[in-house]
């Protein structure tokens, strides 16, 4: 069983959703989390440990020179500007390619090829007892963040419990994190910028066809606007987390409530049994 | 010499504009000739990566100075490599006031080197 978590918004609590979820999960089973937020991952501050890092590459164009005519096909077919034909010579800019493969296809000379070219890794690692934590990080100033999150949840395959961590907000890497999973969680805040995100992620989850419910996360007990809208949609609401000095204590620390509150272990335990419902499928 | 300026419409008398993978138009002017062509940018609204396609353009077209407001790492770096010095034109006036500006020695150099 494969579970996104995401949000719309930034910062409503979509790690600390999965962090707390995947240790709750690993006193009874094995989980590999998944951190899918590769442009900032922060996963491992809750779980630290030494790791195994896998490089993530992708490739992009070499030109044979002794073929090449600069006649300018490529260049005029690349809409990401990665490669530049001028009067004698060819420019590449390998960190603006989205690696289609279009410019070989194009070049009548048969003068380019491609090479890998290394954009980010998966780091893994066995922090705690069957839990497997699997980090997708993209170096910086990259722009492929789908390619490392495909390589950091193909590294999960096999594990029979995946948690998704996604990044924030609806483009691209959110789509890829979804992609095959059997349910999504959308953390929200009752805030108008946290209801009006999740209006968006809960339109995108239900484009790609998945499940979805909703956490609500530093609630202020005063959530009715999001309560209505997930009414509306029929998201059923799966867990609500006060806003809480207490709460926010344990997470400053790099601390897991469901680990150092009485309670949490339960409530998360609580919150995948909901999921499993919503998801439809044995767990 | 051909001599490419950034504008907001097609002619020497369109104002100059400050962008420059992002301007409407690239006007060509041969400094020998006095004649001028005006191409419509179809990289407007492209999505990124304008800056090497405009230089592959300018490059096209024989250009080898451009005039315009300003240019980016990625454009800078595509300018230098095709040899076309690139110059800075930051007033509020036409491509024909912009380029006179240039011969008259008046406009900073905006090249790498």
């Amino acid at each position: 069983m494969k579970i996104t978590i995401a949000s719309g918004k930034g910062g409503t609590g979509k790690s600390t959703v999965a962090a707390n979820l995947a240790c709750t999960l690993s006193r009874s089973r094995e989980v590999a989390l998944v951190d899918c937020d590769v442009e900032e991952p922060n996963l491992h501050l809750f779980f630290p440990g030494s790791t195994v890092d896998v490089p993530v590459t992708t490739p992009v164009p070499e030109i044979d020179l002794a073929r090449c005519t600069f006649c300018g096909e490529c260049g005029n077919f690349c809409r990401f500007g990665a490669l530049s034909v001028l009067k004698d010579r060819i420019l590449v800019f390998p960190e603006l390619c989205h690696s289609c493969g279009g410019c070989v296809l194009v070049c009548p000379q048969k003068a380019v090829r491609e090479v890998p070219r290394t954009v980010g890794r998966v780091a893994c690692s066995c922090p705690i007892p069957r839990l497997t934590l699997i980090s997708g990080v993209l170096n910086e100033g990259e722009v492929q963040a789908p390619a490392v999150i495909r390589a950091a949840k193909l590294l999960a395959e096999g594990h029979p419990l995946a948690l998704y961590d996604a990044s924030p907000g609806i483009a691209c890497p959110v789509i890829e994190t979804l992609e095959g999973s059997d349910a999504c969680v959308l953390v929200t805040e009752s805030t108008p910028f946290g209801l009006h995100d999740l209006r968006l992620a809960a339109e995108v989850v239900e484009r790609v066809g998945i499940s979805a419910g909703v956490v609500i996360n530093r609630s202020d007990g005063q959530d009715e606007e999001t309560l209505e809208f997930c009414r509306e949609r029929g998201l059923p609401i799966l867990m609500t987390i006060p806003f809480s000095r207490e709460i926010a204590a344990v997470q400053n620390r790099g601390g897991l409530i469901c680990r150092d509150l009485p309670g949490w272990e339960e409530r998360f335990a609580g919150l995948f049994d909901a999921i499993v419902k919503i998801a439809g499928v044995n767990p | 010499m051909i001599v490419g300026i950034t504008a907001r419409a097609a002619g020497t008398d369109a104002p100059v504009e400050q962008r420059f993978g992002r301007a409407p138009y690239f006007v060509f002017v041969d400094t020998e000739t006095g004649k001028s062509e005006s191409i419509e940018n179809p990289l407007v609204d492209a999505a990124g990566g304008v800056g090497p396609r405009a230089v592959q353009m300018f490059s096209e077209h024989g250009a080898t100075v451009v005039i315009t407001g300003q240019v980016g790492g990625n454009a800078a770096r595509a300018l230098e490599a095709g040899g076309i010095k690139a110059y800075a034109y930051r007033g509020s006036g036409s491509v024909a006031e912009a380029l006179a500006e240039y011969t008259a020695g008046n406009l900073k150099s905006l090249s790498l080197s």
